[in-house]
């Protein structure tokens, strides 16, 4: 047994089972494309102060941010806690399975879901309000770097966060709302710049602020970028943000993650 | 030959709680073993600290020669565990899941060969959220053999079943059983230890309080023999080691047939009734 080759099946194999349950496909899948679709009809033309950029442009750069969060950290935060509490991770665990198996098609699986939102978010986007795409293949480049690390902390973050809820009900409790704080103060729903000081200061120290600052810097015109709170798109500093937390998140998870719920060991 | 399952002094507390209290177990190879016990009596803490997935407070333990808390994949490749409780897997097929677990071992049983063992060909499309109590638990067995292991452990498999599903089952695990798969089982059901276990150990409060064979479960109580009969409007019981004198004096009393006379030997029921409370004296 390769384990290349089991890293290929699992992987089918959650892909497989996602499209089967239709409350992931509605919550991971298609929300962001559902809030696209409301906010870009009802504020899309305005245009984000004198800067001649169409709240539909910021919008979707904020949607494919939280997208990252929506189909690894929300999705992974709340499904791991199901799997620990009808028997999926004790039935793997005391199965020969090597353990990354299960992490990578988790992994594959959240990069699925992201895929699938970035392809409609901007089709649609494109079609439906006219949203731009990037100008050059260096920002397309951006795109993928940003997308995939941002994908990475994401994923680690919800495996980390997996371990405070016992079952998915309490889980989708606990994480709905730490995704929903995060899109208000990151500059999702609302443009960054416009938030109190003490919110952006918050904000900047957790990943999403940066995923969709960066994707800002793909999908709007470099001028816009004096509009930021650094006055550039800060790349470099988004960068090292999520490599820090990438650290961060491995050893969350490292030193906390449980295959068995809670006194059953 | 070295045993199959070798435990001596096993101790788990929960607190203050002592679930298992210096226990000792020998399975041999080929055995089907059957761990019984009231809720609570600590079966499954055992069985789980035998499958590596409980720590052991004290105690020595091996399972196919290996210490459970350091094992490796390899020794997992060797065992078949089927959980007390699984509702996972709920939206891939019966086909899909075996053939996905079949991927974890090096020389796995075809996924026909499990279908059919399981009696499961026939919803081998379905969806598993759509079986049965008893299609399930199959289930749970196709995954747990289909690794071709060497011991199989099976925590209360047919609890809640319908007797019709637990003929079946039990049909299942002789067949196993003459393959010479090695099984341990807990239950509380004593027909399900008498139909497919050589040795029985009763645990009670973490104790072992009998180990011995099913048939010999049931000799252990008194000789006496309950005898019931109905007269004047009512029922009668009498417990006596002469029975056939008893009916025959009834027999005279009563001019001939005596009403709804019945004569019973005590049950392996009461056998084990009387076991755990003797065990339950401290």
């Amino acid at each position: 047994m390769n384990l290349l080759s089991l890293y290929v099946d699992r992987s089918r194999l959650e892909i497989r089972a996602l499209l089967r349950d239709k409350r992931s496909i509605t919550f991971s899948m298609f929300l962001p494309i559902f809030l696209l679709l409301i906010f870009g009809s009802v504020f899309g033309h305005q245009e984000i102060g004198q800067s001649g950029v169409k709240f539909s442009q910021y919008f979707v750069a904020g949607m494919l941010a939280s997208g990252l969060l929506y189909s690894a950290f929300q999705q992974l935060a709340i499904m791991i806690p199901e799997e620990r509490s009808n028997g999926t991770l004790k039935r793997l665990v005391g199965s020969p399975m090597p353990k990354s198996v299960y992490f990578v098609g988790k992994f594959a699986c959240s990069l699925f879901i992201y895929v699938f939102q970035a392809i409609f978010l901007l089709g649609i986007g494109h079609l439906a309000f006219g949203i731009t795409m990037p100008r050059s293949v260096n920002l397309w480049f951006v795109f993928v770097w940003v997308s995939f690390l941002g994908l990475v902390v994401s994923t680690l973050l919800g495996v980390a966060f997996s371990t405070l809820a016992k079952d998915g009900r309490a889980a989708s409790a606990l994480a709905t709302p730490v995704v929903l704080f995060f899109q208000f103060t990151s500059g999702v729903y609302l443009i960054y710049t416009q938030l109190p000081r003490w919110m952006q200061t918050i904000a900047a120290l957790f990943p999403l602020k940066w995923m969709a600052q960066a994707m800002r810097g793909v999908f709007l015109p470099a001028a816009f970028a004096a509009n930021e709170a650094g006055g550039s798109y800060e790349f470099t500093k988004a960068a090292i943000v999520l490599g820090i937390w990438t650290v961060v998140g491995a050893l969350l998870c490292a030193f906390t993650f449980r295959w068995l719920p809670k006194d059953a060991d | 030959m070295e045993n199959v399952v070798d435990v001596k002094g096993l101790t788990r507390r929960y607190g203050d709680f002592c679930a298992v209290d210096g226990l000792d177990l020998v399975v041999t190879q080929g055995e089907c073993l059957a761990v019984l016990g009231p809720n609570g009596a600590g079966k499954t803490t055992t069985i789980e600290i035998l499958e590596g997935y409980r720590y052991r407070d004290a105690g020595d333990v091996h399972v196919l020669g290996m210490d459970p808390a350091t094992a490796d994949r390899r020794w997992r490749a060797r065992l078949g565990i089927v959980l007390q409780s699984a509702s996972d897997l709920g939206d891939l097929t019966v086909r899909e899941s075996i053939q996905h677990f079949a991927r974890f071992y090096s020389h796995p049983r075809g996924t026909s060969e499990v279908l059919d063992i399981t009696g499961l060909a026939d919803k081998s499309d379905a969806r598993n959220s759509s079986l049965s109590g008893g299609q399930r638990r199959r289930l749970d067995v196709a995954l747990g053999i289909v690794g071709r292991p060497e011991l199989l452990f099976l925590d209360e498999p047919t609890t809640g079943f319908d007797p019709e599903a637990r003929q079946v089952f039990w049909q299942l695990i002789h067949r196993l059983k003459s393959e010479g798969t090695t099984i341990v089982l807990t239950t509380h059901y004593l027909e399900e230890a008498d139909a497919l276990a050589d040795r029985v150990v009763v645990i009670a409060r973490g104790r072992k309080v009998a180990d011995t064979t099913p048939a010999l479960l049931g000799r252990r109580t008194s000789d006496d023999v309950r005898v019931s009969w109905w007269e004047g409007n009512e029922r009668h019981d009498e417990l006596t080691r002469t029975p056939t004198a008893l009916i025959a004096s009834l027999a005279q009393r009563l001019g001939g047939e005596i009403p709804h006379l019945e004569v019973s030997r005590p049950t392996l029921e009461q056998a084990y009734l009387e076991l755990l409370d003797g065990g339950g004296r401290t």
